[in-house]
């Protein structure tokens, strides 16, 4: 009997929800203007949400579209459940290059060769990332923002009081790192902490480790699936990986403060007093999280970065980097208006000077600071270029690779069997 | 959206107007039956649309699911068996039916009921038993990815020395302890989030065990009182024998709901470090590596594991019908 007296009251509940849903904000269309809405589905939450809304406002006023964003951390399954279901956004961040080659070859992706001037798109963007956002030739995706990997971040003011030298290669990191922790504090911050994306800044460790060590072929060969976790190169990498953070003394707290802490939040006790760590490495939009967390601290005085030092002098200025690709599931004109501002210099500038964010434009000048700028100079200059492999890889590998980097800081004695199952899904997920 | 409006409202009148139109046909056509047929058919009519949902619903998809266990990533080729034997050889599905069966089912049903009991039992002794119901039975309004949010928070590490966060570690560090990574320790971290779990459970069986409590007649626990018998042996010999047809009911309901365990173990841990359950693998391999077949064919292990649970309380349920 419960179920018939709750009926009536749950049945009124829903038309009133009904009711609420259908009598919405409802699109105005402004004069002179193209009207209309334009769904977005994409990643950002908190502040990075509030900069891409500030970045689509003056394309809102103008064109009089309105923007209806959606953010989620679960851009993966959220996705591919709507392409799935054929209720596609008109426009989406996509979760990576490998995800994106998957929706275009089943043709759900619009080429944008017909929606963007791809002359100026050619000027104005560094060819290999135009390059990663195609498939079988055509511009599926494009990048509309882009973040450095490999920075390591230090605290100048320290550096100086302690007499610490930036570290021009690898061994000399390696020396400062023990010179650090002989003098009684942990050189390193560390942490892997991210939701159901865990394990994340590890990999990118790895990554900036195989370029350096092992070059850009057998780079590409391991995120093709071609090069085996067992083999001796990828292996290697975890070992010089591990001589940071298998050794308690490096990183602070250790292996329990790796696991548990959140990524954005690991790099501050760079800034304790005293500090409790002097080196954190973290892609070039960690500056936001510094500045959010510590409001008095000041870019370039109180935080500076160098670069992952080579490691074989064969691949000197090798650099890798990530970026949030876009794509288009609806061909309509708003999403066509969208895409094209998306890709302009003065839309990317918005985002680009309130920080976190660079540009893969060379077109793009207004840094807010010289670290910013620094940055987008290391990006779009660099020697050897190459895109994290784990974004690359597919998203079964991947999941496997960011779970193998915990299992590795839990107990860096299981390596082998760590490597020996992550080849057992290399060999299962690249077959489709 | 205010475009809307007619497709929202057809969306409620339609269903109601078909069930309707239903009814007068079907009625309309039994009463041109012969008269002996109409009492065996009409049944059938009244319950046809029932077992139509039911059918659309719950059983097609379960039928496909076991279809789909058997073909491959990409639901194109039937390769028989092959999922199964690749899930079932996943050392991570291992420790997910671990997990399952040994944790949540035995500490999971097992904490919520004698929580539940015990407050039941409690609450129905004091003044304040409505306020006291109503706290435990909060939680209950918290969706679980909120519950494993705000206990994220409470299980929160930093470092020793670093000031702590987490409510948790506070309190250790505060009584002179270490803090604890709480959530990346096996095998505890198991039983953490069961706790969570346990939090927003409690209030369920409470409500229904102290109602069922408050069905036992008081002529009986008087008369049990007046012969001399301890409170103790007037709760173990007949509060307790009286309230075990609903406390089975209440466990069947956990145990299943421990077998789709996911939300909190999602959130908190995502299934790393030793907590993988049998839902959070199944959420894997469908939306991560996007394998249908693999995903099915984690699904009908969890059907399989549920099954019995189902048949158990459908003989218990007839069982009482009889007795009535």
């Amino acid at each position: 009997m419960v179920r018939s007296s709750l009926a009536r009251p749950v049945a009124a509940l829903f038309v009133f929800a009904l009711l609420i849903a259908a009598c919405g904000p409802s699109p105005r269309a402004v004069q002179g203007g193209l009207g209309g809405t334009v769904s977005v589905l994409a990643t950002w939450g908190g502040d990075e949400q509030a900069s891409f809304l500030a970045m689509v406002k003056p394309f809102e006023d103008q064109y009089g579209v309105k923007v209806q964003y959606e953010g989620t951390r679960d851009l993966n399954a959220i996705l591919s459940t709507r392409v799935q279901g054929g209720n596609p956004p008109d426009v989406a961040g996509l979760p990576g290059p490998g995800q994106m080659s998957q929706f275009a070859k089943a043709g759900k992706l619009i080429d944008l060769g017909n929606v963007l001037d791809m002359n100026a798109m050619k000027d104005e963007y560094p060819e290999s990332f135009l390059k990663l956002a195609q498939v079988d030739g055509k511009q599926v995706g494009i990048f509309i923002k882009a973040a450095l990997k490999g920075p390591i971040w230090y605290n100048p003011k320290q550096f100086t009081a302690k007499g610490y030298a930036v570290p021009k290669t690898w061994d000399e990191l390696i020396t400062l790192s023990k010179k650090i922790a002989d003098s009684g504090t942990t050189p390193w911050c560390i942490g892997f902490e991210s939701a159901a994306a865990s394990g994340w800044p590890g990999t990118d460790w790895l990554e900036d480790i195989v370029l350096r060590q092992s070059g850009p072929d057998v780079y590409d060969q391991w995120w093709q699936g071609t090069k085996k976790w067992t083999s001796p190169e990828i292996k290697k990498a975890w070992e010089t990986f591990g001589t940071i953070i298998a050794d308690p003394k490096m990183v602070l707290g250790g292996k329990n403060a790796m696991l548990a802490t959140a990524f954005g939040d690991s790099g501050n006790p760079l800034f304790s007093n005293p500090p409790r760590c002097f080196l954190h490495h973290q892609a070039s939009f960690i500056t936001d999280f510094f500045t959010k967390a510590n409001p008095s601290i000041k870019s370039g005085e109180d935080f500076n970065f160098f670069m992952t030092p080579d490691i074989d002098t064969k691949y000197a200025g090798a650099v890798t980097g990530a970026g949030d690709l876009f794509g288009m599931f609806k061909d309509t004109p708003q999403a066509r208006a969208l895409m094209n501002y998306l890709t302009t210099p003065a839309a990317q500038a918005i985002w680009v000077k309130r920080g976190g964010a660079l540009s893969p434009d060379k077109k793009v000048t207004e840094y807010p600071d010289k670290i910013s700028s620094d940055s987008a100079k290391a990006l779009t200059s660099a020697k050897i270029f190459r895109f994290d492999a784990s974004d690359l890889m597919p998203e079964a590998m991947n999941a496997a690779f960011w779970k193998a980097i915990l299992d590795y800081t839990n107990d860096p004695t299981k390596l082998d069997s760590i490597l020996a199952s992550l080849d057992k899904v290399q060999a299962d997920s690249y077959k489709k | 959206m205010i475009d809307r409006i007619p497709q929202v409202a057809a969306a409620l009148v339609l269903p109601v107007a078909a069930l309707v139109g239903y009814i007068v046909v079907a009625e309309w056509i039994l009463h041109r039956l012969p008269e002996r047929a109409r009492p065996r058919v009409r049944p059938w009519v009244w319950i046809g649309p029932a077992l139509a949902f039911v059918g659309f619903f719950l059983i097609a998809p379960a039928i496909e699911t076991i279809f789909l266990s058997l073909m491959d990533a990409t639901s194109t080729n039937f390769v028989g068996i092959n999922n199964y034997v690749a899930v079932l050889s996943d050392s991570n599905v291992h420790i997910a039916i671990r997990n399952n069966l040994f944790w949540w089912i035995v500490f999971f049903t097992g904490f919520v009921l004698i929580d539940g009991l015990v407050i039941a039992v409690l609450a129905d002794r004091v003044r304040y038993e409505g306020l006291a119901k109503s706290l435990i039975f909060l939680p209950q309004a918290i969706s679980f990815v909120a519950a494993g949010t705000i206990w994220k928070f409470i299980y929160s590490y930093q470092p020793p020395g670093v000031e702590q966060t987490g409510t948790l570690n506070a309190i250790t560090v505060f009584f002179g302890g270490d803090p604890q990574p709480w959530l990346t320790q096996a095998p505890t971290n198991n039983l953490l989030l069961i706790i969570v779990g346990v939090w927003a459970w409690a209030g369920f069986a409470t409500v229904i065990l102290s109602a069922a409590l408050k069905g036992v007649p008081v002529e009986l626990l008087e008369a049990a009182r007046l012969d001399g018998a301890s409170e103790t042996m007037v709760f173990r010999q007949i509060v307790f024998p009286l309230l075990l047809p609903t406390i089975t009911v209440v466990a069947t309901t956990l145990v299943i709901f421990a077998l789709k365990a996911f939300d909190v173990v999602y959130v908190m841990t995502n299934g790393n470090f030793d907590t993988e359950v049998l839902a959070n693998r199944m959420y894997k391999e469908m939306f991560t590596a996007r394998n249908y077949g693999r995903a099915s064919a984690v699904a009908v292990l969890l059907l399989t594991g549920i099954v019995p649970v189902l048949i158990f309380n459908l003989r218990r349920f007839r069982e009482q019908e009889a007795i009535r």
